[in-house]
C-alpha cells in the first residue's frame, strides 16, 4: 500500500501569511495567474470543451451545406460572417475557411489541449506522486499561449485571405496556395496563431518530460509507472522533436509571404514538396501526439474496470515507444502523389504498414486484459471497449491507405477523411470521454449520472458511425475532399452523413446536461468511487483532491499497486 | 486573331501540298510507302473526306471529332455506389485486385476478430460471471504469437503491393502520345508536344448544359482531354500557379501538379470511353470545379481529331522529349481559339 500523510495540516512551504492546508489564491490570482497543475488542466480542460464547441458547430455548417448536392447554406454563412453581398467566390473560399478552421481548432484547440493539456496536467503529478509539475509557472504559460493562439485564429477569420475572408488553405497549409495564392493578413494570423499555440506545447512538453524523468515518488521506477504516464512522456518526446520542425516550415511561409523569401517558390529556385516534406515530418508525429496518451487512459480503465493489471505491461509500454519512434520515419505517406521516386514510395509503404505491428500488440494487449477479470460496465468501460473496436477499425484503413499503389485512388478523397475520423472522432475523442468519466468526479467532487453517460455513448456512437461509415463509400466512388459541392451520384451517403451529424449533436446535449445535473445534482464523490480496480495514486487522495497534495511524498514498495 | 486565321490558313495548305506528294509517292513506290505506315493512312483518308470537307470550313484533313456519350455508370460515379468504379487500366485492374482480393478480407477479418472478442470477454468475464479476477498478467507465447502473426500479414500484403507500386512506375515506351497537363486556377490545359504543341483548354460546364449534352453535372467539361485507347500514353503534370491533381478514379490515376515541377507516369487505357475525374488538391475557391472529362478513342479517330487542332499533326513521334519546352511557347497563340476546338 503506498504511503501517504495521515493528515496534510503540515507544510514545509513558504507562504508569508496564516493558511489551513487547502488555502487557494484569490480569483484571479487562482485563475490567471496560476501555478497550480491541478487549476490549470481545469483551465485546459474548459478552454478544449469551449474549443470543442465553436470546432463542431463548423462541422454542423459543413454537413448542413453537403446534405444536398448544390450550394445551399455557404451564402448565409458567409453574410453571418461578414460578408455583405456575398460573391460565388467568396461563399467557396468559406467553404476553405471552414474546413481550415475545423481542422485546426479540433487539433491544436481541442484534443491536445484537453488530452495533453487536461489530463496530462492534472493527473501525471498525481499518479507519480509529485506535489506539482517541474515548472509550476511555466505550466501557466503554456495555457495562456494556447488561448492566445485560439484568438489569433479566431481573429483570422474575419480577415482578407484569399478569394474572400479568413485563411482557406486547409489544415495542412500547403505552399504555394498558402503563400502566393493567400493574399491578405488571414494566413498571416493563422501562422501565429499556431507560433504561439506550438510554444506554448514545446514548453509544456519540457515540463512533462523533467517531472517525469525527476519526480516519481521514491521508489516508483520507469517500470512502475502508470502506463497514462508513459504515454504522456512518449507523447512529450514527439512534441519536443516535432513542434520545432513545423515552426521552421511555418516561418519560412510567413518570410515567403511577407519578407521576399522562395523557399516554396519555383520561380526563386524553392520547391513546394519541400514545404510538404516539412510540414508532414511534424504531421505525422502529431497524429500519434494525438492518439499516444488516448492509448495511456485506456489503459488505465480496462484496468480498473477488470480489476486486473494491464496484460504485458512493458509490451504495452515499449509498443508506445515503438509507435513514436517508427512514427517519425514515415511522413511521406501523405504525399503519395507528389511524384516520389519508386524507391522512396516503396520504402514508405513498407514503413508505414511496420506501425500496424506495435498497435496490434496494444490492440490484443488490452483484449487479455479483460480476459478473466471481473468486468463491471461503468461508462467510461462502455467507452473504453468502444475505443478498442472503434480504433480498430479506423486502424485497418490506415493499412490498405499505407499501401502507396493502392492510395493513389483514395489519396484526397472522402476514404481518407473517414480513416483520419475514425481514428480520430471515434479514437481519440472516445478515450476523452472514457477520460472524462473516469476522472471528473475525481476533479469535481461530483458524480455525474451513469445513465445519462450510458445514453450519451449509445447516441454518439451511432451518430458518429453514421457520419463516417459511408464516407469510406464516397472515397472509393471517388469523391474527392474539401469539396462544397459534388456530383448527384454521390448524394445518397452525404445525406445519410449530414443526417448523423444531427443524431451526434444530440449525444453533445445529452453531455451537457449530465454535467450541469452533477454540478446542481450529483452525489459528492469519495476518494475512490470505483472501488479495489482503481490502483493508482490519485485514487488515494480526495475528490477532489486538497490544493496541495503529496507535500510528503508517499512511497511506493509494492509494483501492483503503483500501475 | 487575323495572324493566326493566316497561320492556320497556311499551315492547311503546306499540309495538303504534303499529302499530295505523299499520295504520288504512295502510288508509285508501293511497297516503301506502305512500310511508312502512319503516312499511308493519312494519305488515304482525305481521298474520301474531300466529299465530307465541303460540311467544314477547313480544306481536305481537317480532320473529324464528334464527342463521345458517356456510357452511364462506366468513368462516372454510381447513384449509391460503395465500391470502387469499375477499372479501365491494366495497373488499375491490379491495385483493384490487391484491395478487394487481398487487403479487404485481412481488414475484415481483423476488425471482426477483435469484435467477437470483445463480445465474448463481455460474456464470459462479467462481474457476474467471473467475481473474482485473474492475476494473469504475462504469456510470453501469446505475446510472441500476436507480435509474429501480423507481422507474417504484413509480409503477404507487402509482396504484391511493392510489385504494384514497380508497375505503375513502368514509364511509357518511346513513341507514345505525350500529354502534358497543366494544373490552372482553375481550369485544366492538356498540351500535345508530339503532335504539334496545341493545348486544350478544359473548362467545367454549367450543371444545365451539362445534363443538356446528357453528361454527368459537376464532371462533365467543354473540351475533353482525348488519348488513343489501347496504348501506352505519357502523363507529364505540372501547375502554373499553386499545386492541384489530375485524378481519374476509374483509370487508378493521380498525379499532383506542382508549379516548377513536372511529375511523368504512364497511362493505359484499355478501351474507348469517357473517363471523369476531378481535381485533387486543395488550390483555392473553385478547386471543386474544375473537373477532368478523357475521352479515348481508337488511334485512327484520335489522329482526326488531333487534326482538328490548330497546328494538330500526326507523325512519326521522334520528337517526343524536345517538343515538351519549346511547344509551350508555340501553343500559347493557338491556345487563345482552342478554347472551343471541334467546331474548329
Amino acid at each position: 500500500m503506498a504511503t501517504i500523510p495521515a493528515n496534510e495540516g503540515f507544510d514545509a512551504h513558504d507562504h508569508a501569511h496564516d493558511h489551513d492546508h487547502d488555502h487557494k489564491p484569490a480569483f484571479f490570482a487562482r485563475w490567471f495567474m496560476s501555478t497550480n497543475h491541478k487549476d490549470i488542466g481545469t483551465l485546459y480542460l474548459i478552454f478544449a470543451i469551449f474549443a470543442g464547441i465553436i470546432g463542431g458547430a463548423v462541422s454542423g455548417m459543413m454537413r448542413a451545406e453537403l446534405a444536398h448536392p448544390g450550394i445551399q447554406y455557404l451564402g448565409y454563412f458567409a453574410e453571418l460572417l461578414g460578408t455583405a453581398t456575398p460573391t460565388f467566390d467568396q461563399q467557396l473560399h468559406l467553404w476553405n475557411v471552414l474546413i481550415t478552421a475545423h481542422g485546426l481548432i479540433m487539433v491544436f484547440f481541442m484534443v491536445m489541449p484537453a488530452i495533453i493539456g487536461g489530463f496530462g496536467n492534472w493527473f501525471v503529478p498525481l499518479m507519480i506522486g509529485a506535489p506539482d509539475m517541474a515548472f509550476p509557472r511555466m505550466n501557466n504559460v503554456s495555457f495562456w499561449l494556447t488561448f492566445v493562439g485560439f484568438l489569433s485564429l479566431m481573429f483570422s477569420a474575419f480577415m482578407p485571405g484569399g478569394t474572400g475572408q479568413g485563411a482557406g488553405t486547409g489544415w495542412t497549409v500547403y505552399a504555394p496556395l498558402s503563400t502566393s495564392g493567400s493574399v491578405g493578413p488571414a494566413v498571416d494570423f493563422a501562422i501565429f496563431s499556431l507560433h504561439l499555440s506550438g510554444a506554448g506545447t514545446i514548453l509544456g512538453a519540457i515540463n512533462f518530460i523533467t517531472t517525469i524523468l525527476n519526480m516519481r515518488a521514491p521508489g516508483m521506477t520507469l517500470h512502475k509507472m502508470p502506463l497514462f504516464v508513459w504515454s504522456v512522456l512518449v507523447t512529450a518526446f514527439l512534441l519536443l522533436l516535432a513542434l520545432p520542425v513545423l515552426a521552421a516550415a511555418i516561418t519560412m511561409l510567413l518570410t515567403d509571404r511577407n519578407f521576399g523569401t522562395t523557399f516554396f517558390d519555383p520561380a526563386g529556385g524553392g520547391d513546394p514538396v519541400l514545404y510538404q516534406h516539412l510540414f508532414w515530418f511534424f504531421g505525422h508525429p502529431e497524429v500519434y501526439i494525438m492518439i499516444l496518451p488516448g492509448f495511456g487512459i485506456i489503459s488505465q480503465i480496462i484496468s480498473t474496470f477488470s480489476k486486473k493489471p494491464v496484460f504485458g505491461y512493458l509490451g504495452m509500454a515499449y509498443a508506445m515507444v515503438a509507435i513514436g519512434v517508427v512514427g517519425f520515419i514515415v511522413w511521406a505517406h501523405h504525399m503519395y502523389t507528389t511524384g516520389l521516386d519508386v524507391n522512396t514510395k516503396m520504402y514508405f509503404t513498407a514503413a508505414t504498414m511496420v506501425i500496424a505491428v506495435p498497435t496490434g500488440i496494444k490492440i490484443f494487449s488490452w483484449i487479455a486484459t479483460m480476459w478473466g477479470g471481473s468486468i463491471e460496465f461503468k461508462s467510461p468501460m462502455i467507452w473504453a471497449i468502444g475505443f478498442i473496436f472503434l480504433f480498430t477499425v479506423g486502424g485497418v484503413t490506415g493499412v490498405v491507405l499505407a499501401n502507396g499503389g493502392v492510395d493513389d485512388n483514395l489519396h484526397d478523397t472522402y476514404y481518407v477523411v473517414a480513416h483520419f475520423h475514425y481514428v480520430l472522432s471515434l479514437g481519440a475523442v472516445t478515450s476523452l470521454f472514457a477520460g472524462f468519466f473516469y476522472w471528473f468526479p475525481k476533479m469535481s467532487g461530483r458524480m455525474h449520472s451513469e445513465f445519462l453517460s450510458h445514453l450519451q455513448f449509445v447516441i454518439f456512437f451511432i451518430g458518429v458511425n453514421l457520419i463516417f461509415f459511408p464516407m469510406h463509400f464516397l472515397g472509393v466512388q471517388g469523391m474527392p475532399r474539401r469539396y462544397p459541392d459534388y456530383a448527384v451520384a454521390y448524394s445518397y451517403w452525404n445525406e445519410i452523413a449530414s443526417y448523423g451529424y444531427v443524431v451526434m449533436a444530440g449525444s453533445m446535449v445529452i453531455f451537457f446536461i449530465n454535467i450541469a445535473y452533477a454540478f446542481l445534482a450529483g452525489k459528492k464523490a469519495e476518494g475512490n468511487y470505483w472501488g479495489e480496480g482503481a490502483t493508482t495514486l490519485e485514487w488515494t487522495l480526495s475528490s477532489p483532491p486538497p490544493f496541495h497534495q503529496f507535500e510528503t511524498l508517499p512511497v511506493i514498495d509494492d509494483a501492483a499497486h503503483a500501475h | 486573331m487575323s495572324l493566326a486565321d493566316t497561320a492556320r490558313t497556311a499551315g492547311k495548305a503546306l499540309r495538303t501540298f504534303g499529302r499530295t506528294l505523299g499520295v504520288a509517292f504512295a502510288l508509285t513506290f508501293g511497297t516503301a510507302a506502305m512500310a511508312a505506315a502512319p503516312a499511308a493512312p493519312v494519305a488515304v483518308a482525305p481521298v474520301a473526306a474531300d466529299s465530307t470537307a465541303a460540311a467544314q470550313t477547313a480544306p481536305v484533313d481537317a480532320g473529324s471529332y464528334t464527342p463521345m456519350a458517356p456510357t452511364p455508370g462506366k468513368g462516372m460515379p454510381v447513384d449509391k455506389g460503395w465500391t470502387f468504379q469499375d477499372q479501365y487500366s491494366p495497373t488499375g485492374e491490379e491495385a483493384l485486385f490487391m484491395h478487394d482480393v487481398i487487403l479487404m478480407p485481412v481488414i475484415v477479418a481483423i476488425s471482426v476478430l477483435v469484435l467477437i472478442l470483445l463480445v465474448v470477454v463481455a460474456a464470459k468475464f462479467n462481474k457476474r460471471a467471473n467475481p473474482v479476477a485473474s492475476k494473469t498478467s504475462h504469456n510470453t507465447l501469446i505475446e510472441v504469437v500476436w507480435t509474429l502473426v501480423p507481422v507474417l500479414i504484413l509480409v503477404v500484403i507487402a509482396v504484391p503491393s511493392i510489385r504494384l507500386l514497380a508497375h505503375q512506375y513502368d514509364p511509357a515506351p518511346k513513341g507514345a502520345v505525350t500529354v502534358k497537363v497543366t494544373g490552372y486556377q482553375w481550369y485544366w490545359g492538356y498540351t500535345y508536344p508530339d503532335n504539334g504543341g496545341f493545348e486544350v483548354i478544359s473548362n467545367m460546364l454549367p450543371d444545365e448544359e451539362a445534363l443538356k449534352r446528357g453528361e454527368p453535372a459537376q464532371l462533365a467539361v467543354d473540351n475533353r482531354m482525348v488519348v488513343p485507347a489501347g496504348e501506352p500514353i505519357r502523363i507529364q503534370t505540372i501547375g502554373s500557379d499553386v499545386i492541384h491533381a489530375f485524378a481519374v478514379p476509374s483509370l487508378w490515376f493521380k498525379l499532383d501538379a506542382v508549379p516548377g515541377r513536372i511529375n511523368e507516369k504512364v497511362l493505359m487505357i484499355k478501351e474507348p470511353g469517357v473517363y471523369y475525374g476531378q481535381c485533387s488538391e486543395l488550390c483555392g475557391a473553385r478547386h471543386g470545379y474544375m473537373p477532368i472529362a478523357v475521352e479515348a478513342l481508337p488511334r485512327d479517330k484520335f489522329e482526326a481529331w488531333v487534326k482538328t487542332q490548330p497546328g494538330g499533326t500526326v507523325g512519326p513521334a521522334e520528337a517526343a522529349a524536345p517538343a515538351v519546352v519549346p511547344a509551350a511557347a508555340p501553343a500559347e497563340a493557338p491556345a487563345a481559339d482552342a478554347s472551343t476546338a471541334p467546331a474548329a
